[in-house]
C-alpha cells in the first residue's frame, strides 16, 4: 500500500512538468501566417499581425555579431514609423509626408535605388496631421506596392517598374481628413482607412477593388446602422452592443456627425471565417462631457466580412471613452486552448492598460488584464463586457484632474507587437506614463482641431517612460520588461532564432534574447528609433534586419517638430514628459540594414 | 524749482499707462483690412535693405494690455491652440520661440493668419475680423514677450503649461529663422 502511494507520489511529481511542457501554446492560424518565404510583404508580416519570421541564422549566439550592410536616407526628417519591405530581390521604403515610395535593388552591392515614386501630396495637409506626418507604412500583393498620402489618397503603384497604376482620393484635409495607415491587401482588395479624431473627423473603413481603386464598400464608424453597415448578421455578444441605430442614439443630437471612430492603425484577416478585424478611434472631441452616452462605435473592435464590409460583431473597449483611448493598436490572431477548449482568439494589447483575449468568432472578452500601471480605470467587467472607470480621474470642465494612468496615447499607442510562433509569448513595447487633464470647452471649426482638453503628462511610477515586455497570453501577466527611459514608440519583431527586435526613441536598436530578456546586442543609430523592423533572407541566401532610425510621431514630435519645451501643453502634452529628447538625439531619416559578418 | 524733476517722470508713467489700457470705441468694419507693405526677407535687390511700411497698427495693438488679453482668449476660441498649443507647437511651428518661418513683426504675423501657409496654416480671412486678427496677432507676440513686460498676459484661466507671458524673458528677433517643412521634402 505504502509502497504504491509513493510510488503514485513519484510518477505524479515526474510527469507534471512534462505534462506542463506538452500543454500546447498559443499558435497563429496557419492560413493567416503562411510558412516562411523569406520575404516580408506586409508590416505586420502576416494577416494574424504575428511579426514573426521563421529566419533563423541570425540566433541568440551569433546576433552580437550583426554589423551595417547599408544604409539608405528617405531625404525627410520627420517622424519615421513605416515598415521596410522586401518583395523578390527588391526592397520598399516609404518615407513620412511626402510619402516617397523607393525601391532598392537586393542584388546589387549597396542596394542601389531602382527607382522613386513621389505621389506629391497638397502641403497644407501638415497642418491637419495631428501627430507628425508620419506613414505607417507601404503594403505588397499582386504585383503591386499600395500606399496611403497624407492628403488622404490611396495610390497603387507597379512594384517592377514604379509606375503609378491608380490614385484614389477618399478624403478633404479641409474638413481634417488625412491617411497615415498602411493598407491591408485581401484577396482583391485594398482596405484603407481615415486618420483625423481630433480635427472632428467621422472615421470610415472602406475597401477599394484592387484593380481599379474603385471604391466596393464603406462603412461608418458612427450613425444609422446602414451607414455603419450594421445589418441582420450582427451579433455582438454584449448587450450593450444591441439595438438599432445606437451609432446616433448614444450620442448627443448630430454629434455623431463630428463623433470621430477614424480608422488608423493596424487590420487583421482571418482567411478561414472571411472576417476583417479592425479598431475604431476616439470619440471626438476628447472632452467627453460635450458628448454623453457610449458614443457607438468609437474606441472598439469590429468584424467584418472582408466580400462585403458587413459587420458581425463589435466590442467596445472605452465606452464613452474619456481619454483619448482609441482602439487602434493591433489585433493578434491566435488559436489556443481556453480552459479546456479549443478557441480562436484576438489578443490586443489595448491603449486602456489591458491586454484583452477575444474570441474572434463572437467577440466575447475571455480575459482583460492589466500590462500598466493604473488609476484611472479599475477593471473589465466579463460578464458585461464593461470597463471599470473610476470616477475619481472622470474630467470635469475648467478642472485639472491629476494623476490619471494611462495616458492620451494610453498604455500603448499604435506601434504593434510580436508574438513568437516558438515561445508563444507576446513581446509588447509599450509606456509607463500618467497625465494631468483639464476639460475645455472646444469649437468646431471644420479643418482646425477639435479636442477641448488641456493635457500634460509625466512619467509612471519608477521615473521610466517606456517597457518592453513579455506576455505570458493564457496567465495574462508579465514575464520580464525592460525598462526604457524614454516611451517605446518603436514596433516589434520576432524570430524563430529567439531574438527579438526593437528600438528606443533615443537611437538604439536591441536584439534582446525571446525567453530571458538579455540585451544580446544593441546600435546606436543617428536619431530616434519608432519605426517596424523587419527580417528577410536576401539574393545571397543570408538573414538581414532592417530598421528606419528617425525620430518624431506624436512622442517625438518635440524633436521632429521643433517644438518649445517651455511649454508643457504642446503636442497635446507630450512635450511636458519630453523635454530631455532634445538633449539626446536630432532629427533623421535613414534606413539601417544589417548582416551577420 | 524742483518740482518739474519728479513730475516729467510721473507724468510719463501715467502717459504710458495709458497706452496700455486704451481701448478703440469704434473698432475697423468687418471686411475691412490694412494694407501693410511688408517684406519676407531682410535681402532686398540693391544694397539698401527692403522697402517697407506699416500702418503703425500693429504697435498700438502690441503695447495694448487689452488687445493682447482679448487675444489670448480669441486665440482659444478660433482653436490657434489646437495647431499650435499654448505657444510651444504641434502640428503648427512653436510661436513662443525666436525663429520665424514667415516673419515675426506683428504685421507679419497679422499676414500670416489673413492668408494662411502652405505647410499647413489655414487662411483665415473673411472669418475672423481684422482688428481680431491683430488682438490674435499681439497675443502671439506675447508668447515670446515681443511685448511690453506691463501689456503682456500675467496669468490665464486654464491649466498652466509654465510661466504665465509677463514673467517670460524679453525676446529678440533671430534672423537665422527656421527651416520651412517644404525644406525638408527632397526634389
Ligand atoms: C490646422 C492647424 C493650424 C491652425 C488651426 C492654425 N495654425 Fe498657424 N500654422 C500651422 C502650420 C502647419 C504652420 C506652418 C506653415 C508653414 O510652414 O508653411 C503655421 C504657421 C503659423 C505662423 C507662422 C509661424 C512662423 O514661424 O512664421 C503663425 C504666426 C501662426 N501659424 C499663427 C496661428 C494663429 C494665430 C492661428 C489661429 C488664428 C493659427 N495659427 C491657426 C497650423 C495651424
Amino acid at each position: 500500500m505504502r509502497r504504491s502511494v509513493a510510488q503514485a507520489f513519484l510518477i505524479l511529481s515526474t510527469s507534471l512538468p512534462a505534462v506542463a511542457q506538452q500543454q500546447p501554446i498559443p499558435a497563429a492560424p496557419p492560413a493567416a501566417a503562411p510558412s516562411e518565404d523569406g520575404q516580408w510583404t506586409m508590416p505586420a508580416k502576416n494577416f494574424a499581425s504575428t511579426r514573426y519570421s521563421e529566419l533563423d541564422q541570425i540566433n541568440t549566439e551569433n546576433v552580437k555579431n550583426l554589423q551595417v550592410a547599408f544604409t539608405f536616407s528617405t531625404g525627410v526628417n520627420k517622424g519615421q514609423e513605416s515598415s521596410p519591405l522586401v518583395v523578390g530581390t527588391t526592397m520598399y521604403v516609404l518615407s513620412p509626408y511626402p510619402n516617397i515610395l523607393y525601391a532598392l535593388d537586393l542584388t546589387q552591392p549597396g542596394a542601389p535605388l531602382k527607382w522613386q515614386y513621389n505621389p506629391k501630396p497638397d502641403s497644407a495637409a501638415q497642418g491637419v496631421a495631428c501627430c507628425d506626418v508620419v506613414n505607417r507604412g507601404p503594403t505588397f500583393a499582386n504585383g503591386r506596392i499600395y500606399f496611403t498620402t497624407l492628403d488622404a489618397h490611396v495610390v497603387a503603384v507597379n512594384a517592377e517598374t514604379g509606375e503609378e497604376a491608380w490614385k484614389t482620393k477618399l478624403g478633404d484635409i479641409n474638413k481634417g481628413e488625412t491617411m497615415t495607415m498602411a493598407p491591408l491587401a485581401v484577396k482583391d482588395k485594398v482596405i484603407v482607412g481615415i486618420s483625423g479624431g481630433e480635427y472632428g473627423v467621422r472615421g470610415w473603413i472602406q475597401a477599394l477593388d484592387a484593380n481599379s481603386g474603385q471604391s466596393v464598400w464603406k462603412a461608418y464608424s458612427t450613425g444609422p446602422d446602414q451607414d455603419v453597415k450594421i445589418g441582420p448578421n450582427f451579433k455582438p455578444f454584449y448587450d450593450s452592443d444591441k439595438g438599432k441605430d445606437l451609432g446616433v442614439s448614444t450620442w448627443p443630437p448630430n454629434a455623431w456627425e463630428q463623433g470621430g471612430g477614424t480608422v488608423w492603425g493596424w487590420l487583421s484577416y482571418d482567411p478561414d471565417l472571411n472576417l476583417v478585424y479592425h479598431g475604431t478611434g476616439n470619440p471626438g472631441p476628447w472632452n467627453p462631457n460635450q458628448r454623453p452616452g457610449d458614443n457607438k462605435w468609437t474606441a472598439g473592435i469590429f468584424a467584418r466580412d472582408a466580400d462585403t464590409g458587413e459587420a458581425r460583431w463589435f466590442y467596445q473597449t472605452a465606452p464613452h471613452d474619456l481619454h483619448d483611448w482609441d482602439n487602434i493598436n493591433e489585433l493578434v490572431l491566435l488559436d489556443l486552448e481556453w480552459e479546456g477548449r479549443p478557441r480562436k482568439v484576438l489578443v490586443h494589447p489595448g491603449r486602456t492598460g489591458f491586454v484583452y483575449v477575444i474570441d474572434r468568432t463572437t467577440g466575447e472578452v475571455l480575459s482583460a488584464k492589466p500590462f500598466h500601471a493604473l488609476t484611472a480605470v479599475t477593471g473589465v467587467d466579463l460578464k458585461t463586457g464593461r470597463i471599470q472607470y473610476n470616477s475619481d480621474k472622470e474630467p470635469v470642465n475648467n478642472r485639472v484632474v491629476r494623476d490619471i494612468c494611462p495616458t492620451a496615447p494610453g498604455s500603448k499607442d499604435w506601434n504593434p507587437s510580436a508574438f513568437s510562433h516558438k515561445t508563444g509569448i507576446l513581446y509588447i513595447p509599450h509606456m509607463n506614463m500618467c497625465m494631468d487633464w483639464e476639460s475645455v470647452e472646444p469649437n468646431y471649426i471644420a479643418g482646425t482641431p477639435y479636442v477641448g482638453a488641456e493635457v500634460r503628462m509625466f512619467p509612471g511610477p519608477g521615473g521610466h517612460m517606456g517597457e518592453f515586455s513579455a506576455w505570458d497570453i493564457k496567465e495574462g501577466k508579465e514575464l520580464w520588461t525592460i525598462n526604457e527611459r524614454f516611451p517605446l514608440w518603436s514596433g516589434a519583431m520576432a524570430t524563430a532564432g529567439d531574438v527579438v527586435f526593437y528600438g528606443t526613441m533615443d537611437g538604439w536598436f536591441k536584439a534582446v534574447h525571446a525567453r530571458t530578456g538579455e540585451v544580446l546586442w544593441q546600435f546606436k543609430t543617428s536619431s530616434g528609433i519608432i519605426g517596424q523592423p523587419t527580417t528577410y533572407r536576401g539574393p545571397d541566401g543570408k538573414q538581414y534586419v532592417a530598421i528606419l532610425s528617425g525620430v518624431g510621431g506624436w512622442a517625438g514630435s518635440i524633436v521632429s517638430g521643433d517644438l518649445d519645451p517651455r511649454d508643457g501643453t504642446a503636442a497635446l502634452g507630450f512635450v511636458n514628459a519630453m523635454r530631455d529628447l532634445k538633449n539626446v538625439t536630432t532629427k533623421g531619416g535613414t534606413l539601417y540594414v544589417f548582416k551577420l559578418p | 524749482m524742483k518740482k518739474p524733476i519728479w513730475l516729467l517722470p510721473a507724468a510719463l508713467l501715467l502717459l504710458s499707462a495709458c497706452e496700455r489700457e486704451k481701448r478703440e470705441f469704434r473698432p475697423a468694419q468687418v471686411s475691412e483690412e490694412t494694407d501693410e507693405k511688408i517684406a519676407l526677407s531682410s535681402l532686398s535687390a540693391g544694397p539698401s535693405p527692403p522697402s517697407q511700411q506699416t500702418t503703425g497698427k500693429g504697435k498700438n495693438f502690441e503695447e495694448n494690455a487689452y488687445h493682447i488679453s482679448e487675444g489670448q482668449k480669441l486665440y482659444t476660441w478660433f482653436n490657434c491652440n489646437g495647431c499650435h498649443s499654448n505657444g510651444g507647437g504641434g502640428s503648427g511651428p512653436a510661436l513662443m520661440d525666436d525663429r520665424w518661418i514667415y516673419g515675426g513683426s506683428i504685421e507679419h504675423i497679422v499676414q500670416t493668419i489673413r492668408e494662411g501657409r502652405p505647410n499647413g496654416m489655414p487662411s483665415f480671412r473673411g472669418k475672423i475680423p481684422d482688428d481680431q486678427v491683430w488682438q490674435i496677432a499681439a497675443y502671439v507676440r506675447s508668447m515670446g514677450r515681443y511685448t511690453p513686460k506691463a501689456a503682456s498676459p500675467a496669468r490665464r484661466d486654464d491649466m498652466h503649461p509654465g510661466p504665465a507671458e509677463q514673467r517670460r524673458p524679453p525676446a529678440e528677433m533671430n534672423p537665422g529663422g527656421s527651416i520651412p517643412s517644404s525644406a525638408q521634402m527632397p526634389q
